[in-house]
Parts: structure tokens; sequence; C-alpha cells
């Protein structure tokens, strides 16, 4: 059946959905809520993070619906957060509360705290598991179990909890340069648009809803070639924060009337990168400089990568385009960028007639 | 879990907000006023920014037509309408006179439109200076300044090139002698229809987040040089198949068996209204 | 009709500091300043109390080793970077009787589209390099406010035809062209609008030496024909020789040696100059 794009398309619209239900559900099997957010954890942290909406439940329900595309589950989690009222700001979330699960730093062996390897795929042999072909839920169960028998025995005592931070160990050293507390109440990106000149703000909140892929690109070519940083994991961590709102109830706020809305999970990523500074009497010193990034879930790769981007955008090297805010933060959102590139499906028809007819018109020029 | 949306989708904070932007750009005729475009339930770039003025703006006795390309048929008119009317629930026409909000994308009605009526315009790229700077910071100080010699400098180039202005649709505006405005890929055949408008235009640009308005009675002018006036399309000689209409912007179509090419309305509900009244004069006639 | 002995640009206290200043250096000739540099907080002097006129016809050079100020110098003038402090006159803006600096940026734009052209070292800074040449030309134009493209076309057909230019390449872009082409398709976009005011930055710096000579030959000609009065800035005293009727000699921001040119050639004072005059011979 053809159709013509332009007429008749109520039709075509219907039965095109009705074909998208059918493939979903062709095999006759239903994809449970529940497993996907037992199972799909990195899907589930991905989507959180590029739709800038932290709801494990939300996000499965959107990937089962985006049947596993990932770019159309963030797409649902936006607009789904469009009609959703801003009804509280929380209070300040320092992540020196985070309780941490895994905690590295590529810069010092003995950091205070110590090394916590956590849950990472990063020393695992990427050797196809076929055991997993045939796994049941009673082995889950049975693992379980024996697993938590496992850890009973292990009086270690508790890893998890607060841990000192590892820039705060170097601040003591002075290897940073002094920076000033800045109080300003942050930017909002998505109740005031982007300007520029960019406030850091906006910029770290564009790079973390940024999509994981354009986030990671864009890194690697700054510390490929296009904006020679050089910089090294000061400290990744990643854990739950717990996330406080000021008491509705009380016109006078005070710490312990907060209320405790739940916690989110977050990876927390401090770039170092080496910068010379002059220090006054025409002597220069190497310091360093921090790269942010902070991401929702378990996205380390993405937080990496913002940690360069914020620190190669506040340096502004313009012979980058990797240091050009505008080049860098107009074209990372998932959303817009995907948009843009699938409206080109749409009929153009008027357009299109319209450039014919310059065509023609400068055809009909040369022939005179 | 059953979630209901609100009425026309948004919260009513955001809609406040636009409106407040499209307050100022009505205020400011050409210029374009950022706002914090919102994700929508369809694709940036498929006219989210236009949705965004729609659903901001409409009431339950508003009535709205949409068209896409000049159709009220068309997939992505369709697929906008039922989203309104699935959260609004409101009436739409096909009829351009009854309608009280019209969202289009690359077409002007054919049929005039008349004061109280609003006519909002689905935007891509509302940056007319774009292709001469691509920086934001910079062209916003261009507008600052009024300093448009690149937009004509674009078409300069254009004549030295073809030997005429090229600029097939989207082709940049005056809006009251101040703002040089984008006005959407309309063909350059409805450039002239919002010059001193009685409609309200409304122009949204989701994606790149920016609202601009020519308010009733505004004028605008396409830009051109002293000897290389502004031109629209040419469909001289030309008639629509079905309704004979003249003076219209026609659709070009090719006769897979007959090899023939022949023209059409592209503006449908306009086509059918004429061939509506054809058909009554000649029962007329006939009875 | 000209009243020679008014000036068409006159400078007075220019001051152009990149960085803060701090309470050590405070003053633009303290004494902690090493050069034009401060120690204590970084910041540089790049102008100094830069006073001078400009007058009808003239052609004034300046000369001075690379970060003396003298770019610098034609940036504050040309709108291509903020002053720190001064005061700029120009004859044809408000009778002279306006700060040009404290302008709006409209106006500042209005006077560089108006009543000033300037050609830089780098084409890049001066051109669109994706434009055709004649549109170069006619940017500026545009900019002054023509909308006619037969005049524009004609207006940019004499002046190519001025510098040099093969009519036949007027559609070009300048990236196709040659680095001394380059300089004068700058030249001719500088001088489209008739300015009374040309700004010309080491203009040659970076030419083959026969192509120096063209170019040098070129602004010559133009300015005998065309009256106009030019501020002309080198590293080489060689192009100062040639074109400048009266020169400043500048080092580490400041003004340290003017006179008329033969002058300065002859008899220099400072013991700057004096080096600089040596190595000419």
């Amino acid at each position: 059946m053809g159709y013509v794009a332009v007429k008749g398309g109520t039709i075509a619209i219907e039965e095109s959905i009705k074909r998208l239900k059918y493939e979903r559900l062709k095999k006759g099997v239903v994809l449970d809520i529940g497993r996907i957010e037992a199972g799909l954890r990195g899907l589930i942290d991905q989507v959180m993070s590029e739709s800038s909406l932290y709801d494990e439940t939300l996000a499965a329900l959107a990937i089962k619906h985006a049947e596993g595309n990932l770019e159309e589950a963030v797409f649902l989690l936006r607009a789904y957060r469009s009609t959703l009222p801003r009804k509280h700001y929380s209070q300040i979330v320092n992540t020196k509360d985070m309780s941490i699960e895994r905690r590295i730093s590529a810069s010092f062996k003995d950091i205070p705290g110590g090394q916590i390897l956590g849950a990472t795929t990063d020393y695992t042999h990427r050797l196809l598991d076929f055991d997993l072909m045939e796994e049941t839920d009673e082995d889950a169960v049975n693992w379980l179990s024996a697993y938590e028998k496992e850890m009973l025995d292990e009086v270690d005592e508790k890893h998890f909890g607060k841990l000192p931070k590892v820039s705060d160990y170097l601040r003591k050293e002075g290897l940073f340069s002094e920076c000033v507390m800045d109080n300003t109440e942050p930017d909002d990106v998505t109740r005031k648009s982007l300007t520029f000149p960019s406030t850091r703000s906006q910029r770290l909140q564009v790079l973390t809803r940024g999509q994981t892929g354009a986030v990671t690109s864009l890194a690697y070519a700054v510390i490929r070639g296009y904006g020679s940083l050089h910089p090294t994991v000061g400290e990744l961590r990643v854990g739950y924060l717990p996330v406080y709102i000021d008491s509705p109830f009380h016109s006078f706020n005070r710490e312990d009337d907060a209320y405790y809305i739940g916690e989110i999970k977050a990876t927390e990523v401090e770039m170092l990168i080496p910068e010379t500074v002059e220090i006054g009497d025409g002597k220069k010193e190497i310091k360093f400089e921090i790269g942010y990034g902070l991401c929702f879930g378990q996205n380390e790769t993405k937080a990496i990568a913002m940690g360069i981007l914020d620190n190669s955008l506040e340096k502004g090297n313009r012979d980058y385009p990797t240091g050009d805010e505008e080049f860098v933060l107009y074209h990372i959102d998932s959303v817009e960028s995907t948009g843009f590139i699938s409206h080109l499906k749409l009929p153009h028809y008027v357009t299109f007639q319209s450039k014919l007819d310059i065509v023609r018109k400068s055809k009909s020029k040369q022939e005179m | 879990m059953q979630i209901h949306y609100n009425f026309a989708f948004f919260d009513e904070g955001s809609k406040r907000e636009i409106r407040r932007a499209t307050l100022k750009a009505i205020a400011i005729p050409g210029y374009q006023v950022p706002f914090a475009s919102r994700e929508m339930p369809i694709a940036r770039g498929w006219g989210t920014g236009g949705l965004q003025l729609t659903l901001s703006l409409i009431g339950k006795d508003d009535v709205l037509k949409v068209i896409d390309q000049g159709s009220d048929e068309s997939v992505n008119a369709v697929n906008i309408k039922k989203l309104v009317m699935k959260t609004a629930g409101i009436k739409t026409t096909e009829e351009t006179q009854e309608a009280t909000i019209i969202q289009s994308r690359h077409r002007i009605p054919e049929i005039p439109l008349t004061e109280g009526q609003i006519l909002v315009l689905q935007v891509p790229l509302p940056e007319p200076l774009r292709d001469y700077e691509p920086s934001e910071y910079n062209t916003k100080r261009l507008h600052a300044e009024k300093e448009y010699s690149g937009a004509w400098l674009m078409l300069f180039e254009q004549i030295m090139k073809y030997g005429h202005m090229a600029s097939d649709f989207d082709h940049p505006v005056m809006v009251e002698n101040r703002y040089v405005m984008a006005p959407s890929p309309i063909p350059r055949f409805d450039n002239p229809k919002m010059h001193y408008s009685k409609a309200l235009i409304l122009l949204g640009a989701g994606r790149e987040k920016k609202i601009y308005a020519v308010p009733p009675y505004t004028k605008v002018v396409s830009l051109a040089f002293d000897d290389y006036p502004f031109e629209v399309e040419s469909f001289e000689d030309k008639h629509c198949r079905l309704c004979g209409a003249t003076g219209v912007y026609l659709d070009e179509l090719f006769n897979e068996e007959t090899g023939e090419t022949y023209y059409q309305c592209n503006d449908t509900s306009y086509c059918l209204s004429r061939l509506n009244e054809q058909s009554e004069s000649r029962g007329v006639q006939h009875g | 009709m000209d009243d020679l002995s008014n000036p068409v640009l006159s400078v007075k206290k220019l001051n152009k500091q990149f960085g803060p200043g701090c309470s050590q250096c405070g003053k633009a000739d303290s004494a902690v300043l090493v050069k034009n540099f401060c120690p204590v907080c970084g910041t540089v002097y790049a102008c100094r109390d830069i006073s001078f006129d400009l007058y009808p016809g003239e052609v004034l050079g300046i000369v001075g080793e690379s970060g003396s100020g003298k770019s610098t110098l034609m940036r504050q003038l040309y709108f291509d970077q903020e002053a720190t402090s001064g005061e700029v006159y120009i004859r044809f803006y408000h009778d002279g009787k306006k700060n040009v600096l404290n302008e709006s940026s409209q106006q500042k734009r209005y006077i560089r589209n108006h009543l000033m052209g300037k050609v830089y070292q780098n084409p890049l800074l001066g051109l669109r390099m994706n434009f055709s040449s004649i549109g170069n030309i006619a940017e500026k134009l545009i900019a002054a406010g023509n909308r006619n493209v037969g005049q524009m076309v004609l207006r940019g057909q004499v002046l190519l035809e001025e510098v040099n230019i093969p009519l036949f390449r007027m559609k070009e872009e300048p990236q196709k062209f040659s680095g001394g082409m380059q300089q004068r398709v700058q030249i001719a976009k500088a001088l489209s609008n008739n300015p009374p005011i040309l700004l010309l930055d080491e203009v040659t710096t970076g030419l083959d030496l026969s192509v120096q000579a063209n170019v040098l030959d070129l602004i010559r000609n133009l300015q005998r024909e065309l009256k106009i009065s030019m501020i002309v800035v080198s590293h080489d005293l060689g192009v100062i020789r040639m074109l400048a009727d009266r020169t400043f000699v500048m080092l580490e921001g400041k003004i340290i040696e003017q006179g008329l040119t033969d002058q300065i050639l002859e008899d220099p004072q400072h013991p700057y100059t004096q080096q600089l005059v040596h190595s000419l011979l």
C-alpha cells in the first residue's frame, strides 16, 4: 500500500501506529516493568541521566514503550517532564555526604579512606557468557543467599559510608589555585533558555543532560588532540546522595525542619588538569584545575567526559571547536539533535517547489 | 498507574511563561525572544515551537486548524491536531475562515486572514543571519546594533553568482524598519501576505528556543535591492487542474502514465471550498 | 578647501592595559614595572598615554618592535578593542567635538563604516575569505547604506582596477588569491567609501619582497591621488621611509621619539631609535 505523504494522512497514521504495536507484541510475550528495573540497570541509568528525570520505574516504562530504543525512551521522559510543575527546589546536596559504593582515584594509590573498586565492568573479560542463556530466577535467589552469607562472614569494617574527598587533600597541600566560594543561585536551563556567554551552572546542566555518546565523543576529541588537555581522574565516586527540601511550613528554615524526600544514585568525577599559573615576580607554577562531572546513576564514562568538557569550556580556547561553548552546548542534547535530524523525513514539497522555481530561473537567465 | 495530563498538556506555570515571552514578542515586532522551550511529545524540528505557542494560547472556545505544506490532511498536521485534541479537547476545522488559531508549516493560507485570527508558524531556523555568522552571541549583537549588512551581502552574492536573488524560501524580511526576520520557510509567494496582515502572526522555534511575532497591521518588507526587486515564484499561465484557480501557489505533479506535468492548488482547503462553490452553482443551474 | 592646520584625528592620553592592575603598579609609569609589565599582578600596559594629531593628507608612520603597542593602538582607533582610557576626536564626526571612544557601539559602527578604513596584516581579519572579492567590497558599501547592486559593482570594478586585480576574477573568493592579491583586495575594500582616514597595520609583513614593493607603490600612488590621511604601522623602517611624512617611534607602549621621517632617519636621538636606524643601514 503506497501513501501520498501529504494527503490522506489520518488513516495512514492510524495504520502505522497499529503496525508499531504489532512489532512490539508480535512474539506474544510482554516485557515486565519489574524485570526491566531489575535487569537493565545500565540502560535505566543512561535514560534517567539524559532525560534529567530521576525515577527508575518511569524510566523502565519508557524503555518498554520505546522497545529499548534509547533516544525514543529519553524523548518520552523529557516530554513527560514538561508536564510536571516545579514544586520545590532541594537544599544544596553536598557530595561529601554520599554513601559510597565505589570510589577510585587514578592520581594517588593511597587516598585517605582507600580505593573501593565496587561494582564495575572495568576488570571483567568481555567474553560472552553463554550460561546466562539458561539463567533462572531460582539461580538468582540461590546465588544471592550465598553471597549475603559470605558478606556476613567478612567482619571487615564497613566500607560503605562517607569518605573525605581527594580534592580536599590536594587543597590542603596547596596544589590547587585558590577559588572563592561561589553561592550564587544557579541558573535553571529548563526554566530559562541558555544565553551566551553562559554561566558555569548552565554549562554543567547542559552537559549532564547531554547525550552520552555525544558528550563522550567531544571529550575524546579534547584529549586526543583537539584541545591539548591532559587530565587524570582525581576521584570518581558512585553512591547515593540524600535529598532534602526546606519545610514548606516554616518560613524561617532551620536545618532540622527539612524534609528528607529520598536518595538518588549518582556518579561524581573530579578530573585533575595541570595548568601553568602566574604567581608574581614573573614566576610561574604548575597547579591543578578541576573539571567537574556529575550524572544521575552509574554513568562513569559520561561523568569523566563531562569533567573534561567542563574544563575545556571553562578555558574557552576558540582554536578548537571543543572550546567553543556554542558549538558544544548547542549540539549535545539528544532530543534536539535527533529531532532535527529526523525532521528531514517530513515532506518539504513547498520549499522544494520554490527551489525548483529558482533553479529554472537561473537556467533561463543563462540561456539568455 | 493512571496519570492524567493537564489541559493543553502543560502545567499552568509553563503556559504562563510562554505567554509572557509571546507578549514580549508582540511588543517588539520581529525581535526573537528567547524562551525555555519545553520538550514536547512530538520531536524537536517537527513543529514543537508552533505547538508550544498553540497550547499556551488555546482556550476551550477556540477552533483550531493545522496545515503542513498547505494541507490539512498531511501526516504531520494530522498528528499535531490529534495531540491538541487529545489534551485540550477543542474543536478543529479545515475551513480557514472558521479557525481562531491556525498552526502552519511552510505556508500562509490563500484565503486572507482576518482580525482576531492568530496564525502560528513553525520555525526551524529563526536566525536570518546564521549563514553569515554562526555564533549566537555575535548575531544577537548584530541585531542590537541593527547591523544587517550580512543579510544584504548574502543576497548580493547570489546576484553575483546567479544573476538574480536565489533565496528560494525563507527570504528575509525587515519588520517595522527595525528587525530583520526569518519569515520561516514559507515560499517567497507568501512573504507579501505578512505585510499589514490583519491577523496576528506568531512564530515559534522549539529547538532554537525563540518566539517572535508580527502584530496585526505591521510593516513587513522583503529584503531587496533598488535595481533587483523582490520577486515571488511565478506560476504564469498555470492554473489548478481541479478548481482552475490562478494566482495561487501551485504544486507541480507528474502523471506517470501520460508523462504530463500538471498543477494543483497547494492549499487544499482553498481548492476544496472552490470546488464546492462550483458544484453548488452548477447545482443551481441544473436544478 | 581643507584647513590644513586642523587635525582630522586627534588622540589624547590613550591608555590600554591588559589585566586588572594592582596597588603596586597602580600608575602606568610606576617604578615596579619591568618594561611595561607588572610582575606582581601580571598586568601589561600596552599603550601608555599616547597623544598625537593626524593632519589632512598626511601619512603618519609608527615604527617599533613587536610588543611595542603599535598594533594595539590601531585596534583601539578602529574599535576592534576597547580602550582603557583616553580621548579620540575625528573632525568629520560632530565637528570633532565628541570623544568617539565614549560613543555607543552603534555609533562606533557608523564611524567604521563611513569615516575609516583599515587594512590588517592578516587578510583573514579584513576579508570574508569565502565571499566573492566584489562582494567583499560591496559589504562595506552596503554597511554604509548602499542598496543599488549596479552602483556597487561599478564602484567595486573601479577599485579593483585601481589595485590591479583583473576584473574577470572579481567574482572569485579571496581564498583563491595569493597573499599579495589578498592585500590588494583588502585595500580596495578599505577604500570603498572614500574614507578620510585609512589605517594600515603591517600590510606588507609576510609578503615576498617584490610583492611588498608592488603593494607599497600602490599605497603611495593611491595616497597621492586621493589625498587620504593615513596611519602606517610597521616594524620595518624601510616601509616607513617609503611612505611616511612624519614618524613616531614606539617602545614598551610609549612614544619615545617623533619628528619628520627624514629627521628621524638622519639624526635619531633616542638610543633605541639609533639602534633601529643603524640596523637599517
